[in-house]
């Protein structure tokens, strides 16, 4: 072995860019154009006039920029039947993200709590059960769910879409904080139990405080997965309450005519905001949160 | 087997703006058991990964088996190496965790089975070739790990705290092994550990090292009787050595005085000229004696405290001034606390500090 | 520890809210549309049992076979393809590369948009008159073709080009996640040893990755099953029935088509395939869980 390496010439300083390296930059650069693109695409698209668009190059930056057509997507561009753009979808998505993010979490919290650090009889089977329902499609439920609120006289409506989302967060956000809670030390449980503390005064006044970084983490998977949700809202939310996605489908999927490129690119862009914002935004969290929700079963 | 000298030459190492070597120089023989030691942080597992090569330098040489390799990558330098975290690849059985850059190099077939069984003899893990990472205990999977080292037939095995993720009971076991190892081997071992025994059971030499320097590079015995300053005396030896502050004064002979207690110094071989800046008085306390009241040398003494510590018994005691010491007596020492008694600090198996640079004396 | 009565009332109180959903929605929702199944309901269900009719009717449906075919394509390739491009860009991005940040957000951010938003966007990317094929054309390539989005034949390839771009950062943040929980002293052992990079990849970090490899292709897998909003979004299962898929079979048969029956029999086989796929991993997991 010696004999062999005593051939090999006295040893150089690498140099610092090899081939390879070059290689992986490449990948790297290329790859990462392949995910900007449409970003890119909608946010050029959204600022050309119609007739630049007819012409032009996708990819060419606008000659003119202008903005006429944020104005008139957020303003004016027609979902189906009214031309009031898409600020109506933005303001029933708001409507609809505010209770539906803090009543998923207080519940999935409670529940995530009670499983943890309770031992109650058939816990496991009722959280293990709730794991494989995280991964049923909807479709399965939709129907009785539908008729079941029609029967009770809720129907459609903004209460009604508020419960869906709730329900279908349940099983994510239970997970999140009873995966957190075990995570904890368990003497601080039995500490508090010895000092006389009970379910709901734990519950309140030492695990939830703790569970800020959770908290966090919840809001933003809570926030994104609502706001991007387009078939609960189409279903439950009711002809006034409908979210951003279903009027953004509508206004560009059922035009009349020649389509306004522009426009539907500027609403997309528009629809996109608020996830858009939550992610960078929120850096390392985002990735936490997908990490935490990562780990069903 | 091939065994390789190890030649280093005014290192530096640094991360960013911090420097961890500096112009460390360091050589070590053809089939010696160097042991680097030393508390974390110290710099011995980052000049063993750079002996490695696997991390850069930013100056100095790195010469092993009289090659400069300090730019050569880790497989080509001639050495194996055993980490901590045993390192092994886990979806792998133990015969392709030995064997695998053997076959990865193009290291002929029977040659491999020749080793890989000769390594599994010798570490005594035939019987367990097809299991899995997962299935073995941890000094099991410790021995793998030096089996794969061992089948490189490397000039020089390097190892990075084998032996700190075991339980006391199987390190002291494995610790027998390796040195069993080193002596039918004849191979040069580089060995980093925080732990003082390990340090003092395996090794030819010892580098103690704090700072990212070497304190001191000698044999066992001669660190643990003079160690050159006071971070050696109390970095090694437990239970730890005592240290009592005082100063020097001549008196025909010199003489060590603290408080009211004086210690004469006759038998001590100074370093340097003495002179009479403050000193600290180091003595380990196996070499604390008992006498009687009435020898000149001794001084009184009353115990405040007595461990038992099986094979032999720790008495902690105070002088009549206050200072406080600890000696080591055989485990029938008919001590208690409370009583009062005469002992003698031999000055041959004393250590004098500086007390400002605490360089020995 | 023993629990005090109120302890255990207040802790069953909490769960009250679990325990209604698991039982009115989940399972009692699950069996009444398993039931309906089973009857002969058009409009609005009725309890005439009718046996497996329905799942013979659909089955024989053609729309439902194109929609089958179309998961399958789309599964198969949606998985293996995101797997694979969400790995090489987790390694990538583990070499210590420079701007490793900036880089993760670009591959992750798709993964903050909806589907509607995806759809709409690759609708646009991909429009023949306007899109790509327009631009290569422009550029000199006067030949190329890329109308994949008009033709039948190749319109749920789109959907999987959307996908893809939509959902390669998950796995690459799940894939990286694992890779960063590999030993480094593996690497400096593997390096030591003298094995090529590929080779540790290949050899030794891709079978620890098991967990990773499995929780990503499950995540990726419901998706499957549930898509609905894409083929929406980007072609409304066009040209024809060319991208149609189950899911949107279903709601088309619920809310347009007024065929109950028929679409619980198509929920009922979606949610079998679901079981089928997830009950062996979160056995697997349990079974892992407790090795540990």
């Amino acid at each position: 072995m010696t004999a062999v390496a005593q051939l090999l010439p006295a040893s150089r300083r690498p140099k610092r860019m090899t081939p390879a390296r070059w290689g992986l930059y490449a990948f790297i650069f290329i790859t990462a154009l392949y995910f900007l693109l449409p970003l890119y695409v909608m946010i050029v698209t959204s600022l050309k006039p119609m007739a630049e668009i007819r012409q032009g190059n996708l990819l060419a930056l606008p000659a003119a920029p202008s903005i006429d057509a944020w104005v008139k997507a957020w303003t004016s561009a027609c979902t189906g039947l009214t031309c009031q753009g898409i600020k109506i979808g933005f303001f029933n998505s708001l409507r609809i993200l505010v209770p539906s993010v803090g009543i998923s979490i207080l519940i999935g919290s409670l529940t995530g709590y009670a499983l943890s650090l309770w031992r109650l009889p058939g816990a496991n089977i009722l959280f293990g059960a709730m794991m494989v329902v995280a991964f049923i499609p909807y479709q399965v439920f939709i129907y009785p769910l539908v008729r079941v609120f029609s029967f009770t006289g809720l129907g459609q409506s903004l209460l009604t879409i508020v419960i869906i989302h709730t329900i279908f967060g349940l099983p994510t956000m239970t997970l999140l904080f009873r995966n957190y809670f075990a995570s904890l030390p368990v003497e601080l449980f039995k500490a508090a139990r010895v000092d006389g503390a009970g379910f709901y005064q734990i519950y309140a006044l030492i695990m939830m405080p703790m569970a800020t970084p959770m908290i966090v983490v919840a809001v933003i998977l809570q926030t994104t997965g609502i706001w991007n949700d387009f078939i609960l809202g189409l279903i439950f939310a009711g002809r006034d309450n409908l979210p951003m996605t279903v009027q953004l489908n509508n206004i560009v999927n059922s035009t009349q005519g020649e389509r306004a490129y522009n426009v539907d690119m500027a609403a997309t862009l528009l629809t996109a905001l608020l996830p858009l914002v939550v992610y960078f935004g929120s850096g390392r969290w985002f990735v936490r949160g997908i990490a935490a929700g990562a780990v069903k079963g | 087997m091939q065994k390789s000298s190890v030649d280093i030459r005014s290192l530096q190492i640094g991360f960013g703006g911090l420097k961890v070597l500096e112009n460390l120089d360091l050589h070590v023989g053809e089939s010696e058991f160097l042991v680097l030691l030393g508390p974390s942080g110290c710099g011995k597992s980052t000049l063993l990964n750079a002996i490695a090569g696997l991390i850069d330098v930013k100056g100095g040489e790195i010469h092993i088996g009289g090659r400069d390799v300090t730019w050569a990558e880790p497989k080509d330098r001639g050495i194996a190496m055993v980490f901590q975290s045993y390192a092994l690849y886990p979806r792998m059985s133990v015969r392709r965790n030995m064997s695998f850059g053997l076959k990865v190099a193009g290291t002929p077939q029977s040659e491999i089975e020749r080793r890989v069984g000769e390594a599994a003899q010798m570490l005594r893990l035939t019987s367990l070739l097809e299991r899995r990472p997962s299935e073995l205990s941890g000094g099991q999977r410790q021995r793998v790990a030096i089996g794969r080292a061992l089948v490189r037939h490397a000039g020089v095995y390097l190892f990075d705290e084998p032996l700190s993720n075991l339980d006391a009971q199987l390190r002291a076991e494995l610790r027998v092994e390796i040195k069993r190892l080193h002596a039918r081997l004849g191979a040069t071992m580089i060995y980093v550990t925080h732990d003082q025994i390990e340090a003092l059971t395996l090794a030819d030499r010892i580098a103690v090292m704090q700072g990212g320097v070497i304190q001191q590079l000698d044999t066992p015995k001669k660190i643990y009787r003079e160690p050159v300053n006071r971070f050696v005396a109390s970095f090694v030896g437990s239970p730890a050595m005592n240290f009592i502050p005082g100063r020097l004064a001549r008196g025909g002979e010199m003489v060590f005085v603290a408080g009211v207690n004086r210690l004469g110094l006759n038998g001590y071989v100074f370093r340097s000229q003495p002179t009479d800046a403050p000193v600290v008085l180091g003595i380990r306390p196996e070499h604390i004696e008992m006498t009687g009241a009435d020898d000149q040398s001794s001084v009184p003494a009353r115990v405040e405290m007595v461990e038992p510590m099986g094979a032999d018994t720790l008495i902690w005691c105070r002088l009549a001034d206050g200072t406080a010491f600890s000696f080591r007596r055989d485990a029938d020492a008919q001590v208690r606390a409370g009583d009062a008694l005469a002992v003698r600090f031999p000055a041959d198996a004393l250590s004098l500090f500086d007390e400002a640079s605490g360089q020995r004396l | 520890m023993r629990l005090s009565l109120t302890s255990r009332l207040s802790a069953i109180s909490a769960l009250l809210p679990a325990l209604l959903v698991m039982f009115v929605v989940y399972i009692g929702a699950t069996s009444w549309t398993v039931w309906i199944s089973l009857t002969n309901s058009r409009m609005l269900p009725n309890n005439n049992f009718i046996g497996l009719r329905q799942y013979e009717m659909l089955f024989n449906n053609d729309r439902w076979i194109t929609s089958v075919h179309n998961i399958v394509i789309y599964g198969v390739l949606f998985v293996s393809l995101a797997l694979l491009i969400g790995f090489l860009l987790a390694v990538a991005i583990d070499q210590r590369v420079r701007a490793e940040d900036t880089i993760r957000s670009i591959y992750l951010y798709p993964y903050s948009m909806s589907f509607v938003v995806t759809g709409l966007v690759w609708q646009w990317l991909l429009n023949p008159t306007l899109g790509i094929q327009h631009v290569l054309r422009s550029w000199g390539f006067e030949g190329a073709t890329f109308d994949w989005i008009v033709r039948p034949e190749t319109a749920i390839y789109c959907l999987v080009i959307a996908g893809v771009w939509q959902a390669s950062g998950l796995v690459m943040a799940i894939m990286l996640a694992g890779l960063r929980g590999v030993d480094e002293e593996i690497w400096k052992a593997a390096r030591v040893d003298g094995l090529p990079k590929w080779r540790v990849y290949v050899s030794i970090i891709i079978p620890m990755m098991d967990a990773s490899f499995a929780t990503a292709a499950v995540l990726l897998s419901t998706g499957v099953v549930r898509l609905y909003d894409l083929s929406v979004a980007m072609t409304n299962g066009g040209p024809g029935i060319a991208s149609e898929v189950p899911a949107k079979f279903v709601m088309d048969h619920l809310f347009e088509r007024a065929n109950i029956g028929l679409a619980t029999a198509a929920a009922t086989t979606m949610l079998i395939t679901v079981i089928a796929v997830v009950a062996p991993y979160l056995y697997w997991r349990a079974r892992k869980g407790e090795m540990r």
